[in-house]
């Protein structure tokens, strides 16, 4: 009896957090889609306009791109893969102090609200990874069944911005002025991830291995080696892209089961 | 088995630096040395035991660390130091009109603050129009969030908060919501949740309702327990006779004299005002001060006069 009533219980509950996951994301739907004029289209049109600058500045002002056959494709796998993850981490960041008023009265599961705004970053970037084909296509991309292959950089990009977005919130709670600092550290990212120069320019075989220091990179470097290059990519980087999942993720859950209940006492 | 047991409960905040500075400050001043952070204990030493059907009063002024206790009941925050047990599941009845969403409509914030209290997609469903009538939005729900006005708003909140059917209930000032219609309808629907026989725990400053409400009453003042017991009219009047004096009653001796000292005081008043009230009626026409005494008595003791009735017949 007093199992059963248990069981009921906690499948009540599953439920609820089910519901309250739904509620959610479709709130950050709204919120992202419903309220601009252009709505979806912008997710569409605004990785285009950055990729159409992107090129023009390259290839026009700074020479490059004239050796290298895919080079709209080179900028612009670069290009959606580091949107995603300012996206996702940058919403991420403010995803539990947004909702202080509610996590001061009601006790429900925080990181709810974190993976909520990981869904949407998460849908809008397939968005763009649609258009990417489409220019993949234009750029005479062959593609093979191996293509299959970038799900698994992408779903391990995912979860590390889910395990980054938890650091990012939980620092955000105790350290206002966090998100301009991260914006400092987003650009300087954005500059050593290879999104329009190649790696291989730099002669130091060293400083070639230090790139693999920046997960973003790797994700990127997956990518190109199976799009561009219709490779699988070195077991090396298989390893790596799962290493920095697992890696930030356990960060992530360590800081929230250890905070859980701090980080009402800074909201 | 109790359903609330807190044996010896410590809350405490820290304040000073670390709340209002960001992370470059925090670094430099922790290289200079000039960072301070102070604690502040909400509660201190708290220790109660509720049964099931008990309907707790929580006392005290401002400050008191009244709504911090219900913070760690309801598992929001952690105590520091003791330990509070909980038998069954937690609904706090509160009055939140914010962390609605301005551009939502009126039925989709009802779904997501409902999803947000706990409950499932079926319960929502079959209890929606329930919420919408006793709200009196039923021409709003496709109204955005923001045309709502500020009354419209906390009828909502409360609406969705009091259909709630859990072990224990957490009232934090919810009683003074909307208009005067409202708040009695809210009243009404708040006790006939208590008759439910579940355990409560009420918050408020209105003295005369935790008496009418509440079997068991838990004093603080400054986060330290003053009293706590289930002697409801001793320990109301003393802490009526406190507010009055600001004397914080350091033993139960001290509460006891309160408590007289409050008899003492109503009783004069009540001489005072009955001599006042005499005196006023001499000076009207007497079949007009007869006519306005029967209908004060209609209206607040009808009671009374049915029993002159029977006393007649």
């Amino acid at each position: 009896m007093k199992i059963s009533t248990k069981i009921k219980k906690k499948i009540r509950t599953a439920k609820s957090y089910k519901f309250l996951f739904e509620e959610l994301v479709q709130r950050d739907f709204n919120q992202k889609y419903k309220r601009t004029i252009l709505g979806m289209a912008w997710s569409i049109l605004s990785p285009l306009l950055h990729l159409l600058v992107m090129k023009v500045v390259f290839t026009q002002f700074f020479g490059r791109g004239k050796n290298s056959l895919y080079y709209t494709t080179y900028l612009f796998s670069g290009n959606i893969i580091m949107s995603f993850y300012k996206e996702a981490t940058k919403n991420g960041m403010s995803s539990l102090f947004k909702e202080r008023r509610i996590l001061q009265k009601i006790n429900v599961p925080k990181y709810l609200f974190l993976l909520s705004k990981n869904v949407s970053a998460f849908v809008n970037f397939l968005l763009t990874l649609v258009v990417f084909f489409v220019f993949c296509f234009f750029d005479k991309i062959h593609f093979g069944p191996h293509m299959i292959l970038i799900i698994y950089p992408i779903s391990t990009l995912l979860v590390m911005n889910i395990g980054i977005g938890m650091i990012l919130s939980a620092l955000y709670v105790f350290f206002r002025d966090i998100q301009y600092l991260y914006d400092v550290f987003l650009t300087l990212l954005g500059y050593l991830s290879a999104i329009f120069y190649h790696v291989e320019d730099f002669n130091n075989i060293m400083v070639q291995r230090a790139f693999l220091l920046n997960p973003v990179y790797v994700v990127i470097k997956y990518i190109r080696t199976v799009v561009i290059d219709c490779q699988i990519p070195s077991l090396e980087c298989h390893v790596l892209c799962a290493f920095y999942a697992l890696f930030y993720l356990s960060i992530g859950l360590w800081i929230y089961k250890r905070y859980n209940h701090e980080f009402v006492y800074y909201l | 088995m109790s359903v609330i047991e807190c044996n010896d409960v410590s809350i405490r905040y820290i304040t000073g630096d670390l709340k209002a500075i960001g992370l470059k400050e925090f670094v430099v001043r922790k290289l200079t040395g000039n960072y301070h952070v102070e604690e502040f204990w909400a509660d201190r030493h708290i220790s109660f035991k509720l049964e099931k059907g008990d309907m707790l009063g929580i006392i005290g002024s401002n400050g008191a660390g009244k709504s911090t206790i219900l913070k760690a009941i309801s598992q929001i925050l952690l105590p520091v130091e003791g330990s509070i047990k909980v038998n069954g599941t937690i609904a706090a009845l509160l009055e939140l009109t914010s962390g609605f969403d301005e551009d939502m409509t009126v039925k989709e914030n009802a779904y997501l603050r409902g999803a947000m209290l706990g409950y499932t997609r079926d319960f929502m469903d079959e209890r929606y129009e329930e919420i919408i009538q006793f709200a009196e939005l039923e021409k709003f729900e496709d109204y955005q969030f923001k045309q709502l006005s500020s009354g419209m708003r906390s009828r909502l909140a409360f609406s969705i908060a009091c259909l709630v059917d859990p072990d224990v209930l957490i009232l934090d000032e919810v009683l003074s919501v909307g208009d005067g219609a409202f708040r009695e309808k809210s009243g009404n629907k708040m006790r006939e949740i208590l008759k439910k026989g579940i355990t409560a725990i009420l918050v408020s400053h209105s003295i005369s309702q935790v008496r009418e409400l509440c079997d068991k009453i838990l004093w603080l003042d400054h986060g330290k327990q003053i009293a706590f017991g289930s002697d409801v009219e001793r320990l109301c009047n003393a802490y009526e006779e406190f507010l009055q004096t600001q004397k914080v009653p350091q033993s139960e001796a001290e509460i006891d004299k309160l408590a007289a000292d409050f008899k003492i005081r109503k009783e004069k008043e009540i001489k005072e005002q009955t001599s006042e009230l005499r005196k006023m009626m001499g000076t009207v026409p007497e079949d007009e001060a007869y006519r306005a005494a029967i209908g004060f008595l209609k209206e607040k003791y009808p009671e009374t006069l049915r029993d002159i009735d029977k006393l007649r017949d």
